[in-house]
This record gives C-alpha cells, sequence and structure tokens, in this order.
C-alpha cells in the first residue's frame, strides 16, 4: 500500500469518527424515536411512568405504565440560556476585540489578549465550581433582589428572585466561557485586515475609533457571524457548569430570568442515573434521543458556521 | 478660502456641533470597548483568585500521597486516573489525527481531503456529552466494559482526535514548499519526505498541538461520567470493568457535599486542573508565536 493510502486511510478515522457517533445514537435511540414521535420536541412532560408496575406495551415498545418523555422544558431552557448567553457575549467580544485589535501597543497585544483568551481554557467543571462557590450566592442575595426592585417592571425581570441558580446565572457564565471565541477570532481578523483599509479611512478624516467602528468592523462582519455562531454551539452543549448552576428544573418552563432551568446536555448527566433504574429501558434510549437531538444541532449550526467562515477565508485570499 | 470666509455663523456652529458630538461618540466608543475589556478581565482574576487561593489552603501532603476515603483522605487516586485517561486518550489519537493532518496538508486534493476537515471540524463542536453518551451506549453498555480506563481513553481520544489533526495540518503547512522539493529532487518518495523532512521540521508545533489536546483531556469532565465512572481506589490495571477516579469528578461531586473536607478536595483537585491546563495553554502559546516568528523571519 503506497504510503498516500495509507495515511488517507488512517486519517479517515477522524472523519468516520462524528458518522459513527451519530449513526450508533440514532440506531440505539430508534425504539425511542418510533415511541416518542413528534411530541418528543413538543410535550413538556418527562416522566419515567410507574416503576413498580409491570410494563406494558405501546406501539410495539414495552414501556412502564404512565411512562412519556416529552422534553420541552430542555429546548427551552437550552435555547434561552444560549440566546441570554448570546446578548452578553457579543457585545462584550467586539468591544474587548477592538480594545485588543486598536486600543493598546502591539508589544503588550500578545500577553493581554493571552490573559482574556484563557478564559477559554479554563475547564468547564471549574466554571461549575466558581459559579456554584461565589457567584450564586451574590446574584442571589445581591443582584437579583435589586434588579427584581429596580427592574421589576420589564417583563420577565420581575416576580420571584429566587435562589441564584437559573437561568440568567446560566446566561453569565456561559456568556464568559464563549466570548474568548468572540474575542480571539475577531481580533485576529481585525488586526490581519489590510492595513490600506484602516489607513484609507484615517486618510479621509476618520478618528481611529470611527476607521475600527466604521470601516474594519463591518469588513469582518462575516468572520463576527461565523465565530458567534461557533460560540453558540459551544453554550447549546456546555454541560457540567450549567449542571451546577442552572438549578435542574424538571418539566418546569421558566416564568422569568430568575428561574432554575435544565439543558439538554446537563439533562443527560443529571438523569442517567434514575433513567436506568427503568427496566424496559425506554428512559435511557430516550435520553439517547435527548443526546441525539443535541448532536445534530450541534452539527447544524458548527457545520453552518465553518462554511461560512472557509468562504470568507477563500473571499479574503482571493482579495489579497 | 473664500467658502470659509463666506461661511456664516451657523454653518460653523454646525460644524463644531458634529466636532463636538464625534468627539463624544470616539470617547463613549473608547470607553466601552476599555469596559468590555476589564469585563473579561476582573472575571478572570476572580476565577484564578478563587481557584488558587482556596486551592492553596486545600492543599496539604495528604492530598497527594492518600487515596479518597469517604469525603475525605486524599487524591492520588484521581491524579492517577486522569493521568492514565488522559495519556491513554493522547495515545490512541495521535496515530489517526497525525494521520489526518499529513493528509489535509500534504495531499490536498479531491473530495477526501475536505471531507475530513469538515468533518473534524464540526466534530470539535459535538458537545463533550453527547461522545461521553455515545461511550456509555457503545463500550460500557454495548460491549459489556462498564465503566473502565478504556472507555475513559477512547471518549477523550474522540475529543483529541479533531485538535491533534487541525493543529498537525496547520504545523505541516508552516514548513515551506521548498524543503519538499529539495527532498523529491534528491528522489525521496513521499514516506520519505513527509516523515523525514516535513513532520521533523514541523515538530515543536505538532507536539504543541497534542499537548494542547492533553490539556483539554485533563479538563474534560462530562465524557468521563458515564465511561470512566469512579473509584476511590488505585488503578490495578485493568483495562476494562474496572472503574477509575479522575480530578474533575472530584470538583463536581465534592463541592455539592456538606464537608469541609469534602470541598478542601474539590478546591484541592480544582487548583491542579487550573493550574495544569493554564500552564500548557501559555506555553504552547509561547511555542506557537516563536514559530510564527521565526517563519516570517526567514521567509520575509
Amino acid at each position: 500500500m503506497s504510503f498516500r493510502r495509507f495515511v488517507a486511510l488512517l486519517g479517515s478515522i477522524v472523519g468516520a469518527t462524528l458518522i459513527v457517533i451519530v449513526a450508533f445514537l440514532a440506531l440505539y435511540a430508534w425504539p425511542a424515536v418510533r415511541l416518542n414521535g413528534f411530541a418528543f420536541l413538543t410535550d413538556n412532560n418527562w416522566n419515567l411512568g410507574s416503576l413498580y408496575a409491570n410494563p406494558i406495551t405501546v406501539h410495539g415498545q414495552q414501556i412502564m405504565p404512565g411512562a412519556h418523555y416529552g422534553i420541552l422544558f430542555l429546548i427551552v431552557g437550552t435555547l434561552l440560556s444560549t440566546m441570554i448567553a448570546l446578548l452578553i457575549a457579543v457585545p462584550v467580544g467586539v468591544g474587548a476585540a477592538m480594545f485588543l485589535a486598536e486600543g493598546v501597543s502591539p508589544m503588550i497585544r500578545t500577553w493581554i489578549s493571552l490573559f482574556v483568551e484563557l478564559l477559554a481554557a479554563i475547564p468547564s467543571v471549574v466554571y461549575g465550581l466558581w459559579g456554584y462557590v461565589v457567584v450564586i450566592p451574590f446574584l442571589g442575595h445581591h443582584l437579583f433582589p435589586f434588579l427584581v426592585e429596580h427592574l421589576g417592571f420589564i417583563p420577565f425581570f420581575g416576580g420571584a428572585a429566587g435562589s441564584g441558580y437559573g437561568l440568567l446565572t446560566c446566561g453569565f457564565v456561559l456568556a464568559l466561557m464563549i466570548v474568548p471565541l468572540i474575542t480571539a477570532t475577531l481580533r485576529d481578523a481585525l488586526v490581519s485586515q489590510a492595513a490600506s483599509l484602516h489607513e484609507g479611512a484615517l486618510a479621509l478624516g476618520a478618528s481611529r475609533f470611527e476607521a475600527q467602528w466604521g470601516v474594519l468592523l463591518p469588513a469582518v462582519r462575516r468572520v463576527l457571524i461565523g465565530s458567534s455562531i461557533l460560540a453558540t454551539g459551544r453554550a447549546l452543549g456546555e454541560t457540567m457548569a450549567v449542571l451546577m448552576i442552572s438549578g435542574n428544573a424538571l418539566n418546569y418552563l421558566p416564568s422569568n430570568i430568575y428561574a432554575p432551568i435544565s439543558t439538554m446536555a446537563s439533562f443527560i448527566v443529571s438523569q442517567l442515573d434514575s433513567a436506568l433504574t427503568d427496566p424496559t429501558g425506554m428512559a435511557v434510549r430516550s435520553l439517547a434521543e435527548v443526546a441525539l437531538v443535541l448532536c445534530v444541532i450541534s452539527i447544524i449550526v458548527n457545520g453552518f458556521a465553518r462554511l461560512l467562515l472557509y468562504y470568507e477565508g477563500r473571499q479574503s485570499a482571493g482579495v489579497m | 478660502m473664500g467658502l470659509t470666509a463666506a461661511a456664516s455663523p451657523a454653518s460653523l456652529q454646525a460644524a463644531n456641533g458634529v466636532r463636538l458630538r464625534r468627539r463624544f461618540f470616539d470617547y463613549l466608543g473608547w470607553f466601552l470597548t476599555v469596559l468590555a475589556f476589564l469585563l473579561l478581565g476582573s472575571a478572570m482574576v476572580w476565577i484564578l483568585v478563587v481557584v488558587f487561593l482556596r486551592g492553596l489552603h486545600a492543599l496539604n501532603l495528604t492530598v497527594i500521597t492518600q487515596i479518597t476515603s469517604g469525603y475525605g483522605g486524599g487524591l492520588l487516586n484521581a491524579i492517577e486516573g486522569t493521568l492514565i485517561l488522559a495519556l491513554g486518550g493522547i495515545i490512541l489519537a495521535v496515530p489517526p489525527g497525525l494521520a489526518a493532518g499529513i493528509y489535509l496538508a500534504e495531499f490536498d486534493s479531491g473530495y477526501l481531503a475536505p471531507a475530513i476537515r469538515f468533518l473534524a471540524d464540526v466534530l470539535v463542536g459535538v458537545p463533550s456529552i453527547v461522545i461521553g453518551y455515545f461511550g456509555y451506549v457503545t463500550m460500557v453498555a454495548g460491549l459489556g466494559w462498564n465503566f473502565s480506563v478504556a472507555a475513559g481513553s477512547i471518549a477523550l481520544a474522540i475529543i483529541s482526535l479533531p485538535y491533534i489533526c487541525r493543529t498537525s495540518e496547520m504545523a505541516l503547512r508552516q514548513v515551506p514548499r521548498s524543503l519538499r522539493e529539495a527532498g523529491y529532487a534528491l528522489g525521496a518518495g513521499d514516506r520519505k519526505v513527509v516523515l523525514g523532512i516535513c513532520v521533523p521540521a514541523a515538530l515543536p508545533a505538532i507536539l504543541t498541538g497534542v499537548l494542547l489536546a492533553l490539556a483539554i483531556s485533563v479538563g474534560e469532565t462530562a465524557p468521563l461520567l458515564y465511561t470512566a465512572g469512579w473509584s476511590n481506589y488505585l488503578w490495578t490495571g485493568h483495562l476494562i470493568k474496572e472503574p477509575v477516579g479522575y480530578l474533575t469528578y472530584a470538583i463536581w461531586a465534592f463541592i455539592t457535599e456538606p464537608f469541609s473536607s469534602a470541598h478542601a478536595l474539590a478546591y484541592a483537585a480544582a487548583l491542579f486542573v487550573t493550574l495544569f491546563v493554564l500552564v500548557i495553554s501559555v506555553l504552547s502559546r509561547l511555542v506557537l508565536d516563536e514559530n510564527a516568528g521565526w517563519r516570517r523571519r526567514h521567509q520575509g
């Protein structure tokens, strides 16, 4: 076998892994997919049924009586926490990238960029620890009651301030975890734009900020969109930090931004132990369906972002 | 000249207003960008202070010499398990990852290379819990391996694969074309040129990618929860059917217990993991920057 073919064969494992993961999850979850149908995504009721009764047969599948698998609350929790994280992360990420690209001298840029970009290196479970130990008491005792009192007139800002576990806390911590992705990519793109763009703007009388905001930032908008979508993908699948600070709500739709939630990723961790007590195995298969849905969503989100960034790379390569 | 002289006081005033407004937005803009940066910087400092202060406070000799017993004892079993799982994952991931990197960088033609690159980039984004659950379904339950070193290492290998693949590709692409041409001109084949010339030339950057994958593996929790399990004891050498402890589990499981001895273990574990990950991240950044700088200087 030629070396080239050998490398191709061995390297194909990397690509094949993704296909194998999706295939095996789909295969394992298939009985649950058939049993749950489309209502899996639209029903707000995850119930293992009566675990002490004898299994009954529904649609040719053995399940426990009263068992029902619907994950609307997970979809809502995942989407809302990701949305809040993005609302915080995109403006902060853009601001920090502009500051790092133009506001500091190149001499120290590397170092202070590294400092904030290391936020991406900190493990998820350490964010969870930090959130659990210091952020939740702070938010629950101080910030959330303050927000309820002073901003309570805004829809979803009023009501019970809760204990600190919940939607907004997840949004905060997720935002911190995904901001470095946006900042690092955008800073690189801003710095590597052709100098003529920047100089042209300055020659027309723009100030340095106006050149950044009005000329360079629009030039890298596709990079911003692409990196924001990648960041979305990361927030959608974040597990440990969310598990430790979300409150792990079950069958509960949040009524305000302080309410406890649960996300698809953290639900898989928090529910596998109890799902294993189901003698028919349908609960474990339904959890596999949750994993499958999450996997498919992340493939769509990441695939779209990658294609966008490839296209951008090819375009800018063509221009230069 | 004439125009300026003829300008009415009203238009002068308007021009002044525009100038003031522009200056105001300039200051406001820079203020907001600085604020955004300070927000990130202070969060980073806050996290580091919490982890390091509490971690150092919890540190003593027992932590690294004793195994866990109940909610106390030490973390020797977890430290050992983390190293075994992470190294196992790297050993499994390097051959296919490096091969894919070589293929993408050296033989980038046809449809296979773009397909592998795209799948690898999407695989990076697949949530780690999905990979953990895949491992549970196929290896732990399906093959009957139970919680084990093998299942945990394979899960970590899947996570490392795309990183090793893409960093090796980048590293190999930095190798000047002339080196390859010289090799082929001297009559070397593909294998000689790639393994004898390109890989050695790109080795520092490739190793950096491997180290980064190691750091990511050490920091992972979700893919291990239902593949490696947890054990209070040292590993006895069985690849399957023997659960193994690891540091990130200790962080998650022990911080929610009501005992201060458990909290101390969680903080110590967080200190180890964070320190390891940060040191490797900074080092790899230095190596990669140095590398890029070297290329820039030598290629003009």
